[in-house]
């Protein structure tokens, strides 16, 4: 699977309250969320994006609480995939839950800049600054959560009969 | 080989005889939870799956309590579709208000989680079961609603870091000062993916009201569990609330951690975390001059019965400072009873304290005390995030009942020696 799209660049530890304050939290429609993705620190962010674009941050990205309201509403405003240094736990099972790929890299995500067009390859970790021409890999996904996202989430996912993962031997 | 407490519940809910940090398991979850803003979308899920029924109404727990008393027409509906599919699915433990409060104190209270349990809550504050010796962890929406049509999730097996703290505590210290010291130490993403493991004889002289702080505030550091092996104090909280057998688990000797971080506590001072993470902590005495305007008490982290005495022995015959709004909300109906018939709720109030109902809401800015532009409040609870409580230039810093109690006395952030 490959994505495309313009960087839009945020910092270290950006928490969920950040991304959708508590406030908004009283709906569950997304494109409501979406509305209000960011409202404390980027207002009017669903309007600036294009559908496709690329979110980047830096470490711990999606700290706090377990709001799926979070991935949900930047999925909403357009964003196609995150790169970030690294990724709060369960802001990471609940993205890739909901459909919405994540990749770490520490290098891609310190050398995009804001506006730069980015391509990624999700099936081989492959990340490259179109403006530039340098190229950056992320470790490839396992396979399942790759089929997680094809699928358009965790639902879908096990909606078609997929099994989750168990590596250990039964007693 | 040997296992740590964490390795060994989840080895028992996979059905395997050995798990080691980074297996793959799926895991059978003896409680699942969600509340009033989760809910809602795990219910969409369950759904979309299409299973007819949940995998076992008596292992579900749907409290609402973050948005109640409802604030506004929008939460309304939202608590509305979870107490409908409550009661459309048979879901024993729906509590509504009056017989209920904020889920963290709610389940242990009830007895609904004991030793050796595995717990999933849609809320990641689900973390503070592990008091208790059992496994408990955050996840999603998502995870939740499939996990109440198949009652399975599946988990990656966390390494753990094993914190001990030695010596003997001053006598105004709390496991809320331990915890937001630990969380200086190991920064908000020093434990992501990693088990935090509470151990060494200052836990074990902690009541189970400080222990719960302690594992509530374990996600604040990233981790996906925290954990405290069960003893006595623990068994004897358990014995008066549940009926069922406690497993109790405890880590083997020459069990693997990826770390083991000593902590003595001899001189440790009340800490007091500035904005905006709950791991940029300073000691009481090098705080400086704060200027307060609220100052709140409750939350699922210091809204026991043990952090409002805390609060009223320290309020007893003075009166909360002109220009500060002091606000106490019991973290449940059942502490909130005994507040009463203890007297606290009175010296509370002679104090100038607003008491309120068992709700989170003003811990994330919901209702009940939200803040201001340019306001700033010290607050019991565990994020002082941007805009946490309110206003996106609002401040926020957190600390234990004692420290909140005697700074709403003082106006600014004090400690009850400097009175």
């Amino acid at each position: 699977m490959r994505f495309q799209g313009k960087v839009w660049k945020f910092g270290d530890d950006i928490d969920t309250d950040l991304i959708i304050p508590a406030r908004f939290l009283n709906v569950s429609d997304v494109e409501e969320l979406a509305k209000n993705c960011f409202a404390d620190i980027r207002k009017g962010f669903m309007d600036m994006v294009a559908p496709g674009d690329v979110l980047v941050a830096g470490k711990n990205f999606g700290a706090g609480s377990s709001r799926e309201h979070a991935p949900l509403a930047i999925k909403a405003a357009g964003m196609s995939v995150i790169i970030a240094e690294s990724f709060a736990r369960i802001f990471y099972r609940n993205a890739f839950n909901v459909g919405l790929p994540l990749v770490e890299s520490v290098e891609a995500s310190r050398s995009l800049s804001e506006g730069a067009m980015v391509s990624i390859h999700l099936s081989t970790g492959e990340i490259e600054d179109m403006d530039t021409g340098r190229r950056f890999f992320a470790k490839p996904l396992p396979d399942f959560m790759r089929h997680i996202i094809e699928a358009g989430g965790l639902v879908e996912y096990v909606k078609r009969g997929k099994t989750l993962p168990n590596n250990t031997q039964p007693r | 080989m040997p296992m740590t407490i964490t390795e060994k519940i989840l080895a028992l809910h996979a059905h395997c005889e050995h798990v080691s940090p980074g297996d793959s398991i799926e895991v059978d979850v003896d409680m699942a939870l969600a509340n009033d803003i989760t809910a809602p979308l795990a219910i969409k899920v369950f759904e979309k799956i299409g299973a007819p029924v949940v995998f076992d109404r008596e292992k579900i727990a749907l409290i609402p309590d973050h948005f109640v008393p409802n604030k506004d027409i929008n939460s309304a509906q939202q608590a509305k579709v979870m107490r409908e599919f409550a009661a459309r699915h048979g879901i024993v433990h729906y509590y509504e208000m009056g017989q209920a409060g904020i889920e963290h104190v709610v389940l242990p209270e009830k007895g609904l989680v004991i030793p050796g349990d595995l717990v999933i809550g849609a809320d990641s504050h689900t973390c503070t079961y592990g008091a208790l010796g059992a496994f408990a962890s955050g996840v999603g929406s998502t995870d939740l609603g499939v996990i109440m049509a198949t009652g399975k999730t599946w988990l990656k097996v966390p390494p753990t870091i094993k914190i001990e703290y030695e010596g003997k505590l001053l006598p105004l210290v709390r496991g809320k000062d331990l915890i937001l010291f630990t969380l200086g130490t190991l920064g908000v993403d020093g434990a992501t993916y990693r088990a935090l493991e509470f151990s060494g004889p200052v836990i074990r002289g902690l009541p189970m009201a400080q222990r719960f702080t302690m594992t509530n505030m374990a996600v604040e550091a990233g981790a996906k569990n925290g954990i405290i092996e069960p003893d006595e104090i623990t068994l004897a909280f358990v014995a008066q609330r549940s009926h069922r057998s406690p497993l109790v688990c405890t880590s083997d000797p020459g069990a693997d951690y990826e770390k083991v971080i000593k902590i003595e506590v001899d001189e440790l001072e009340p800490h007091i975390a500035f904005p905006h993470s709950p791991a940029n902590v300073r000691p009481l005495s090098r705080v400086g001059d704060i200027k307060l305007d609220q100052v709140f008490i409750g939350s699922c982290t210091n809204g026991w019965l043990e952090d409002l005495r805390d609060a009223a022995a320290v309020l007893k015959g003075k009166t909360v400072s002109k220009g500060v709004r002091l606000i106490v909300l019991p973290a449940s109906q059942r502490i909130f009873r005994e507040a009463i018939k203890e007297g606290i709720i009175q010296t509370l109030l002679d104090a100038g304290a607003v008491i309120g109902p068992p709700s989170c809401g003003p811990c994330l800015g919901g209702h009940l005390g939200v803040l201001a532009e340019g306001e700033r409040a010290l607050s019991t609870t565990n994020r002082n995030f941007i805009g946490r409580m309110g206003h996106p230039r609002s401040e926020v810093y957190l600390a234990s009942p004692i420290v909140a109690a005697s700074s709403a006395i003082q106006g600014c952030i004090a400690g009850p020696e400097d009175m």
